[in-house]
């Protein structure tokens, strides 16, 4: 069966690739347009790892086939720093340790990301509930959840992201 | 690459008569294909024999949600996330609500619909416990004219359905249940992510303190989503303050046929279905009585 015409923007980009229309939008990411930032977990929509924003909404890339992507906005985990400068979401990571192996880190961030755009100060029980669909298997959650606290705090006030990091 | 993607053939149709109309000239070969959150699982595992989708990402109008005094219509489209924000439904659906609020997480909820979640058939789904304690309807359509059946008729055994291949499930209809007794109870291995070990929802209305109506819908306790008939003639029509606890247990071993798998036992099942089954009576009791 023929490849289809894909055109996304992808981290405020115009991006175009052949694929065809059942391919995953996580292979369309990786393989096609060479972003490997958003990683494959489970391939099954439990595990959080590879979700992205598609049209401003958390979906898990590994179950949105492509053709139901033609035309939508993609944010993955490369499009959150700008200019080489680490989001503060990121930063905040860092700073809270909220990161061990790293591989749930990129979907952690962007179900993180969702959260603090319809929820600028989440609680613990928000920021739980926001990132229930991502497993992380190292940090215990703890920590990610106090940078997700920090970064809500940090982004929320007026001189957002100028100030020092905890 | 993974399953067979390249031997896949998708159509987008742009309205729902075109659909239909695919439909109707090759009855079965198309699959309709919604928010994929199921349908993609078995797919990428190569686990799916369709290789020839018809994508509903265009149908719009079927994700409308629209209410009146009487009740309100779910275009099959609306996804759990829709669910979950709509006033109307947190204001009389609460059970419908949990239901969304514990199906996956919140990037399954943004694509997972409704509709799909019915005609998907799984008896371990979370919505339809809620919407056979609403006595809900399901409209499906087809190019021969469109019918409404209830909710509790549309299951006739594992993963089948009432619906003929030139049908699309196209809208749900859920009469206002009026002021009652909610309950929503979802057992799982956790919180999130989470396929359902047991499930119970129910709705109930006393009258001059006397169980004038109680529907009880079940999960993963038969071959498909069901009602609680036994337990629920059990209850009706007894005092609220000398509820028949130990003979709607019974009863209710009569309405279920849990099985072992790699979730639960049927032993487990049984028995925490009874015991929710009771919790339930007895948070009933005391929300109606509460009222008068």
């Amino acid at each position: 069966m023929p490849r289809m015409r894909l055109e996304l923007t992808v981290n405020g980009m115009t991006r175009t690739a052949e694929v065809f229309p059942m391919a995953r939008l996580l292979d369309v990411l990786r393989e096609d347009l060479g972003l490997t930032g958003t990683k494959e977990g489970c391939g099954e929509g439990e595990c959080g790892a590879c979700s992205v924003l598609m049209d401003g909404e958390l979906v898990n890339s590994c179950l949105v086939p492509a053709v139901q992507a033609q035309g939508a906005r993609i944010t993955t985990i490369e499009g959150l720093a700008r200019d080489g400068a680490l989001d503060v979401l990121q930063r905040t990571f860092l700073a809270c340790n909220g990161a061990q192996c790293g591989f749930c880190t990129p979907g952690m961030v962007l179900a993180a990301e969702d959260l603090l755009r319809r929820c600028p100060h989440p609680g613990e029980a928000e920021i739980r509930a926001g990132l229930a669909g991502n497993i992380c298997r190292c940090t215990g959650y703890v920590k990610i959840v106090e940078a997700v606290q920090a970064a809500g705090g940090l982004r929320a006030g007026p001189d957002a992201g100028a100030r020092e990091l905890p | 690459m993974r399953g067979n993607v390249p031997e896949c053939e998708v159509r987008v149709p742009g309205t729902l008569e075109e659909a239909l109309d695919m439909l109707a000239r090759e009855p079965g070969r198309w699959r309709p294909l919604a928010g994929g959150t199921d349908l993609m699982v078995p797919f990428a595992a190569g686990r799916l024999p369709d290789t020839r989708f018809l994508s509903l990402q265009r149908l719009g109008p079927l994700r409308a949600i629209e209410a009146d005094d009487e009740g309100i219509t779910l275009g099959a489209l609306a996804t759990y996330t829709d669910v979950r924000r709509h006033p109307w439904i947190q204001r009389h659906l609460p059970n419908l609500v949990q239901s969304a609020l514990v199906t996956g997480a919140v990037a399954i909820q943004n694509r997972g619909t409704l509709g799909g979640n019915l005609v998907n058939g799984s008896p371990a789904a979370d919505s339809p416990p809620s919407l056979l304690a609403y006595d809900a309807r399901v409209e499906l359509a087809s190019l021969r004219g469109t019918r409404w059946v209830p909710y509790e008729a549309f299951h006739t055994g594992y993963k089948r359905t009432v619906m003929a291949p030139d049908e699309l499930l196209t809208r749900i209809r859920v009469p206002r249940p009026g002021t009652g007794f909610h309950f929503y109870r979802k057992v799982g291995t956790r919180a999130a992510q989470a396929v359902a070990k047991v499930c119970l929802a129910a709705f109930a209305r006393a009258e001059d303190g006397v169980v004038r109506e109680l529907r009880i819908g079940l999960g993963s306790l038969a071959p498909v989503p069901c009602r609680a008939r036994a337990a629920e003639a059990a209850v009706l029509g007894r005092p609220l303050d000398a509820l028949p606890l130990e003979a709607a247990r019974a009863a209710l071993m009569g309405d279920i046929s849990p099985i072992d798998d790699i979730r639960s036992t049927a032993r487990y099942r049984r028995t925490v279905a009874a015991n929710v089954l009771v919790q339930m009576l007895a948070e009933l009791a005391v929300s109606l009585n509460l009222r008068g």
